[in-house]
């Protein structure tokens, strides 16, 4: 191991392409941290994203005027805004108009730190994409099998849950993917309120070394298998899914 | 008012019925009694499919009374799924679930409305899938089996909420001309077990054969009813002979 970071070394002395999160130890420990932030980051806005997704779709089906107007003002609102504009309205206007804590040194600090905001305001933007991918394949559920569910005597969140999700999941699996593959991309945005992702520790890397160009090449590949993993997974889940006899 | 077995088990009174301006039921009234089989018949848009989606409140009523078992179905405060309990319902294009096996199907309403446990539920799905002839598919998907199969899926996923009355429409219309015997034997052998049957069919010799009583509708009223012997043989009406001329 220890001759693999060496030839990285090699490398820049003998070639000056700068890959210190290689074979510098405190640098490759930033660039570590920063992998695992957006992960952490990823996760947690995919799973956050896709309920709000589920239960906002849900509440566009109701039969309460008020519900649906609150529903649709929420995507009109976060569809047409610029994310990053989302994230500093919730950091630095939200952020700021809540209460203060103790600090673990005797100070204060913000009720909610800026991982925590990212978390909501990506949470929040993807779910508004979320909310009406999932009534298309809400609308592509035939009325006729919601019909004879209704004719057993299923209850409306019955119905919901164990027969129009189910299948509508399956028509909106591909749009899904779209969306939470634009989803991880945009975690980068969090570096804007000093989340300490992936991009941000990168830059501390090419402050520290001036190695720009190798760092954004680096970033571009990392990204790109990242997000080639999360379509791969995509995919598998798709075809898991797959009915024998139902659909193309 | 409790109901008692000497009073029709479903007794519509003067219903009236319109989907917008269009007024498609005209003062219907009929009466079945516990262990009966009436069809209904008619010619396309006469308002016979509409009848029955009455009776399980699939479709609201705007004027008359329908009462199952001595409850009055045209309530504002019914309680619908205490009422599709008790009146089972097949489909013309079966509407089975398309994502759950042929048992599955047949399992999942004594499960989640009814709340039973899953061994017995097991155990009266296998005996089900037995008496519609279907041993051997119970872990097909609906894709996978033909036309006639899947309806007699649906007939069993309905007698597995164990009704009092079954609501039957047009549930061979869709199928090829050789998989409509199979369903209709099905059915044969429901009636004899004694199940109250109300269907609407184009089937006139089964219909013959199987009921007691016959409704013949057209243009939303009901033209001429009576025993098929009658009915069959010795109709009144013109407009009753005349579409028996053309079908039989």
């Amino acid at each position: 191991m220890e001759a693999f970071f060496e030839w990285f070394k090699w490398l820049y002395d003998d070639t000056g392409i700068n890959l210190p999160f290689m074979y510098d130890s405190y640098d490759r420990g930033r660039m570590i941290n920063g992998f695992f932030m957006t992960i952490k980051l990823s996760v947690l806005c995919l799973i956050f994203s896709i309920i709000i997704g589920m239960i906002g779709a849900w509440l566009q089906a109701s039969p309460l005027k008020w519900t649906r107007r609150f529903v649709g003002g929420y995507i009109q609102l976060f569809r047409n805004t610029p994310p990053l504009v989302q994230l500093y309205f919730f950091y630095f206007a939200i952020g700021t108009m809540l209460p203060k804590v103790a600090s673990d040194y005797g100070g204060e600090q913000p009720m909610l730190g800026g991982f925590a905001w990212a978390v909501i305001s990506l949470s929040f933007f993807a779910g508004a994409f979320n909310v009406e991918i999932f009534r298309s394949g809400i609308e592509a559920v035939p009325n006729s099998t919601i019909e004879a569910a209704k004719a057993l005597g299923f209850s409306r969140l019955q119905i919901y849950k164990d027969i129009t999700l189910p299948l509508a999941f399956r028509v909106v699996l591909p749009a899904l993917a779209n969306n939470l593959v634009n989803l991880v991309k945009t975690t980068t945005l969090a570096y804007a309120i000093a989340v300490p992702e992936m991009l941000y520790e990168a830059n501390q890397i090419w402050s520290d070394n001036v190695n720009v160009t190798e760092m954004m090449i680096f970033m571009l590949l990392a990204y790109f298998l990242l997000v080639g993993v999360l379509v791969w997974a995509m995919n598998r889940w798709e075809r898991s899914l797959k009915i024998p006899g139902y659909g193309a | 008012m409790t109901w008692s077995e000497d009073q029709p088990m479903v007794s519509i009174k003067n219903l009236h019925k319109s989907f917008g301006e269009l007024e498609v039921i005209k003062g219907v009234s009929l009466d079945v009694m516990k262990g009966e089989v009436i069809c209904i018949i008619g010619p396309s848009g006469s308002g016979k499919s509409t009848i029955i989606r009455c009776v399980n409140a699939l479709n609201d009523i705007q004027e008359g009374s329908i009462m199952v078992e001595g409850q009055e179905v045209n309530d504002p405060d019914l309680d619908k799924r205490e009422l599709r309990k008790k009146v089972g319902m097949v489909f013309q294009q079966y509407n089975l679930f398309p994502h759950k096996t042929a048992l599955e199907n047949i399992m999942m309403a004594p499960l989640l409305v009814l709340k039973q446990d899953k061994e017995s539920v097991e155990k009266l799905a296998r005996q089900l899938v037995k008496k519609v002839r279907l041993e051997g598919k119970e872990d097909s998907y609906p894709g996978e089996l033909s036309g006639g199969q899947q309806q007699r899926v649906a007939i069993a996923r309905s007698l597995a909420m164990s009704p009092d009355v079954m609501l039957f429409d047009e549930v061979t219309a869709a199928l090829d001309p050789e998989t409509v015997n199979e369903v209709l034997l099905t059915i044969k052998e429901l009636a004899e077990d004694g199940m109250t049957c109300i269907l609407v069919t184009h089937e006139m010799g089964f219909a013959r054969e199987v009921a007691d009583h016959i409704y013949f509708t057209d243009k939303g009223v009901i033209v001429e009813h009576g025993s098929p012997a009658t009915f069959f043989d010795d109709a009144k009406d013109p407009r009753t002979k005349e579409f028996l001329s053309q079908i039989l």
